[in-house]
């Protein structure tokens, strides 16, 4: 079991200020492993997912990734980072390179891969989150689901070993929402290590081994999706539940 | 004796644009390229490199130009050999306009949405590559409007080294008036000959604002 982790967090704490973003927070993440984080707003779980690639820094506990800990004063950070994908709830793509260059960016300065091997790289997962056709456009030209599929492809040029996903659908027109779930169902069903942050309650349900509950900066219950949503063992994640079903 | 004003007269004055011309290029040149250097530090992750950058800016910021010039000029010669008034001025406008110029890209740099240096940061990309890659050529475009702006200020600002002696366009000005006395029509001539040269650079610095002046996502 021990070989086939691949995140691991004990005991972590991250404070924005006074603020605590983060409290305790123990989490084991096996290779393959898919998770959905959902809770409400300021809960952490963004925080909690930005703590694994170090972009933002926690202030107590341990952070190991793939057997290295990770933390504000680790060097070669970069070496950990080019091994986790993340897609933002804002796309970030690069505006002033195409969608083929904002794929093939990091492959070439990151992994040192040749150019036209970055570009049949790119083109493939392009292929992969179906928007081949766009290679040539530059971000601003597409519509928000396409960026964000774009978003997807660019992190998987780096063939990451997890995928990181911060509200990947809460900037998108309804919709576009499907699109973007789809792709993700389609990384889910390779088997790609998933921690999503998201709402969606209908993908955590089909895709997540395990929900996991925050708030105020806690990881208040986690259950597989089936047990989770039928019968919530913590009072918070009633009220919660109750809040998001009725939307 | 009282000399004319007629066109050798104009003729002197015009003929001494050009090296307002060139010292506006070369403190341009070398305040852009040491202005990058200071944006760059300025902008580090690295604690003393920010310090250093900043006390520079606060330097050539807090004092008169005019007083760079002198300290440049006069230090100079001190040290030993008296030193040309146009290398004086030129290495004083250079230091100073890397100051601004700094400041000013600083300031460009810090308005790319963190977004891009996250999604950068998260691809594994180090610090340099992110700025060379992702942040420079999107701060690089919002840049091009005010530093053409800066650009207008320092021609003007080379009127100033005519105080250490160096035959520019305002010296030149003064040389005449000394020996015509028609300091109206004198300066006024000088006076239209810089609008002639930073007039255009205004309002193709308004023109360029209205062009890349917005951050597009």
């Amino acid at each position: 079991m021990d070989a086939d982790r691949i995140i691991s967090m004990e005991a972590v704490d991250k404070y924005f200020g006074n603020f605590r973003a983060l409290h305790d927070i123990n989490l084991e993440v096996s290779r393959r492993e898919r998770i959905v984080l959902c809770g409400p707003s300021g809960s952490g779980k963004s925080t909690l997912i930005r703590c694994i690639n170090q972009i933002e820094h926690h202030d107590k506990g341990r952070i190991i990734f793939d057997g290295m800990e990770v933390g504000a004063h680790t060097k070669g950070l970069d070496k950990v980072r080019r091994e986790i994908g993340m897609v933002f709830q804002s796309f970030n793509l690069f505006p002033h390179l195409t969608v083929l260059e904002n794929c093939m960016l990091a492959p070439m300065k990151v992994r040192g891969i040749a150019k036209p091997a970055a570009a049949a790289l790119a083109r493939e997962h392009l292929e992969q989150v179906r928007i081949p056709e766009q290679a040539d456009k530059y971000p601003g030209q597409l519509s928000g689901g396409q960026q964000q599929r774009v978003a997807i492809a660019r992190a998987l040029c780096m063939q990451p070993k997890v995928m990181l996903f911060d509200e990947p659908t809460s900037a998108l027109d309804p919709e576009m929402v499907k699109e973007v779930l789809e792709t993700m169902i389609g990384l889910a069903e390779n088997d790609m290590t998933m921690l999503c942050v998201t709402h969606e309650m209908g993908f955590a349900r089909s895709v997540a081994h395990r929900v996991i509950f925050m708030d105020q900066g806690e990881i208040v219950e986690e259950a597989p999706p089936e047990e989770f949503f039928a019968h919530p063992a913590s009072e918070r994640g009633r009220v919660f539940l109750g809040q998001i079903l009725r939307q | 004796m009282i000399r004319q004003f007629g066109p050798t007269e104009a003729w002197f004055i015009i003929a001494a644009v050009r090296w307002t011309l060139l010292l506006s290029a070369i403190a341009f040149i070398g305040g852009g390229i040491a202005g990058l250097g200071v944006a760059l530090a300025r902008t580090a992750p690295v604690a003393w490199l920010r310090l250093a950058a900043t006390g520079y800016i606060q330097l050539f910021q807090g004092t008169p130009l005019l007083m760079q010039l002198f300290l440049v000029f006069f230090g100079s010669t001190m040290l030993g050999s008296g030193v040309d008034p146009l290398v004086a001025a030129a290495i004083a406008l250079t230091l100073n306009a890397a100051a601004f110029l700094g400041e000013i890209w600083r300031g460009c740099i810090q308005a790319i949405p963190t977004g891009q240096w996250e999604a950068a940061t998260a691809l594994g990309l180090r610090h340099l590559a992110r700025m060379r890659y992702v942040i420079l050529p999107q701060a690089g475009k919002i840049a091009i409007a005010p530093t053409v702006g800066f650009l207008v200020l320092l021609v003007k600002s080379t009127s100033l080294a005519s105080i250490i002696g160096f035959v520019e366009l305002t010296r030149a000005g003064q040389i005449i008036n000394n020996v015509t006395f028609r300091p109206f029509l004198v300066f006024g001539l000088v006076a239209i000959i810089y609008f002639v040269l930073c007039w255009p650079l205004s309002r193709l610095s308004q023109m360029l604002e209205q062009r890349f002046g917005t951050v597009r996502r």
